[in-house]
């Protein structure tokens, strides 16, 4: 059966969400990657992406959009990276951003530094035999995730890789550079 | 985590960073007061100046990189990233900038060019660049230099966004007409139009330039950055044309907005009521050939 994922097209790199989920369904016939600008857009998914950008920015327009709501009720899986892993958390050391509260952790913002400081690493995560070439862009990490969150990946700043029920949340940016296996282990876990 | 692995500026990092602002909106500010007020509308960035273009057409002169401290003082106001502007060329400019930490640096047409031969070679910094192009050939010059990101130039501190469209049209028509070449003739135009053969094939495969593509140079109103959503652009930077209207804040959100929801018309007429006054504009046609910005660099 085909799986149904909807991008959040609000701001950020929506374009390489969508390339990376067409790919790693590319052998489900009858699946579907749509982009998600409106609440009514959350029906029928079985997935929902929230993409890298600014997380400031993309809270702002999720309540103007009134998305919040339907985002924190969506009963599919979430796969959210970076700014995304921000907007999941249920804490956040910044007042600008408001979360969705649906993996119980602790998220700082930016917590490498400037732009400079963003990097390339071979990160080991549960799950994969191989490392897997994680791209960290002024990204943050979990300082503290409650026990029944799933740790999949951290380092010596934190941590950088969760799962909790359906959902999986990435610091760096699994859709950049071309290694999807961390989408295929997400839509394993779907059940569809 | 193998610490000997760890790998810093790769273009990989470089251009997603890029990715990131995308439907994004980039605000001119000069203080940390507007980079606050930037920050609470919904900007993506702040571009951290001096003086916003329209303030440096009127100063004359030569128009350089912002004072450190009034950069580091809009660092530490946001949260958000802040980019600067080096000269064309200018490449201590670009370090230095890259020393206090600026996110992106802009090599940019908008100050006094420091080199009239040569761009920035922007391979040997691991700080992100944008530079500013007309078309095509000027687009893929600056990105096999190393930019991450290109804007179109259009003509800053007008407020006149026919430039800014007359430059996404020439980029976007001259991607059109590579499809269906073949790899000769792929080659043949890119001998035309001066750019490596590789990046001229890349976009006639992707449809697209390699890089994020943003408008900038006289967006003013919030009509004015949902037309350059439509004509393609990923993202727009807005220089004068926030802090030179009547009511930044409010022309600060709509546009962000705007841009948002660039195929909603009637998110776009709701967003533009009651404004107040644009920044005033100048006419292009009545700029005398030394004042035009965009013929800087080439």
């Amino acid at each position: 059966m085909g799986v149904k994922v909807g991008v959040l097209a609000l701001q950020g790199d929506v374009a390489e969400h969508i390339t990376a989920f067409r790919e790693a369904l590319a052998d489900r016939p009858g699946s579907m990657v749509v982009s998600v600008r409106h609440a009514e857009d959350l029906a029928d998914l079985d997935a929902l992406a929230i993409p890298g950008g600014e997380s400031t920015t993309i809270s702002r327009l999720m309540g103007k959009n009134g998305l919040y709501e339907p985002i924190a009720e969506f009963e599919g899986g979430i796969f959210a990276t970076c700014a995304g892993m921000v907007l999941i958390a249920d804490r956040v050391d910044d007042p600008r951003v408001r979360p969705l509260s649906l993996i119980p952790m602790h998220v700082a913002r930016n917590a490498f530094g400037r732009q400079v400081d963003s990097r390339e690493a071979m990160l080991e995560v549960a799950g994969l035999t191989e490392p897997f070439r994680a791209v960290f862009i002024r990204a943050p990490v979990a300082t503290d995730v409650d026990p029944q969150v799933q740790v999949l990946a951290r380092i010596p700043e934190g941590i950088v890789a969760v799962r909790h029920g359906p959902h999986m949340a990435f610091a760096f940016h699994p859709e950049l550079g071309g290694d999807l296996r961390l989408h295929r282990i997400f839509l394993a876990g779907l059940g569809v | 985590m193998k610490l000997e692995e760890l790998r810093f500026g790769t273009e990989l990092i470089k251009r997603g960073f890029a990715s990131m602002q995308k439907g994004g909106v980039i605000m001119d500010v000069v203080n940390a007061e507007q980079a606050e007020l930037a920050e609470e509308a919904g900007a993506v960035a702040v571009m951290a100046l001096e003086r916003v273009p329209a303030d440096i057409r009127a100063a004359g002169g030569v128009a350089r990189m912002a004072d450190p401290q009034k950069i580091a003082e809009i660092i530490d106001a946001v949260s958000i990233p802040v980019m600067g502007k080096a000269r064309i060329g200018h490449f201590v400019e670009a370090q230095i900038l890259e020393a206090l930490g600026v996110d992106m640096v802009d090599e940019s047409e908008v100050l006094t060019p420091a080199d009239e031969q040569f761009h920035i070679d922007k391979t040997r910094f691991s700080v992100p660049f944008v530079c500013g192009a007309r078309n095509l050939g000027e687009a893929l010059r600056r990105i096999n230099e190393g930019a991450a990101m290109i804007r179109t130039k259009g003509e800053a501190g007008t407020g006149n966004v026919v430039e800014a469209v007359r430059h996404m049209r020439a980029i976007m028509g001259e991607i059109r007409s590579l499809q269906g070449l073949s790899n000769q003739e792929l080659i043949d135009r890119a001998r035309d139009i001066e750019a490596p053969a590789e990046l001229v094939i890349e976009c006639a495969e992707r449809g697209r330039l390699p890089v994020v593509n943003f408008s900038a140079g006289g967006i003013a109103t919030p009509a004015d950055a949902a037309l350059m959503m439509q004509l393609g652009a990923d993202g727009v930077f807005v220089g004068s044309g926030i802090f030179k209207s009547t009511n930044p804040e409010a022309t600060a959100r709509a546009i962000v907005e705007a841009v948002n929801h660039y195929d909603d018309a009637k998110v776009i007429a709701e967003v533009s009521r009651g404004l107040g006054d644009a920044m005033k504009g100048l006419d292009i046609h009545m700029l005398r050939a030394e004042e035009v910005l965009q013929t800087r660099g080439r």
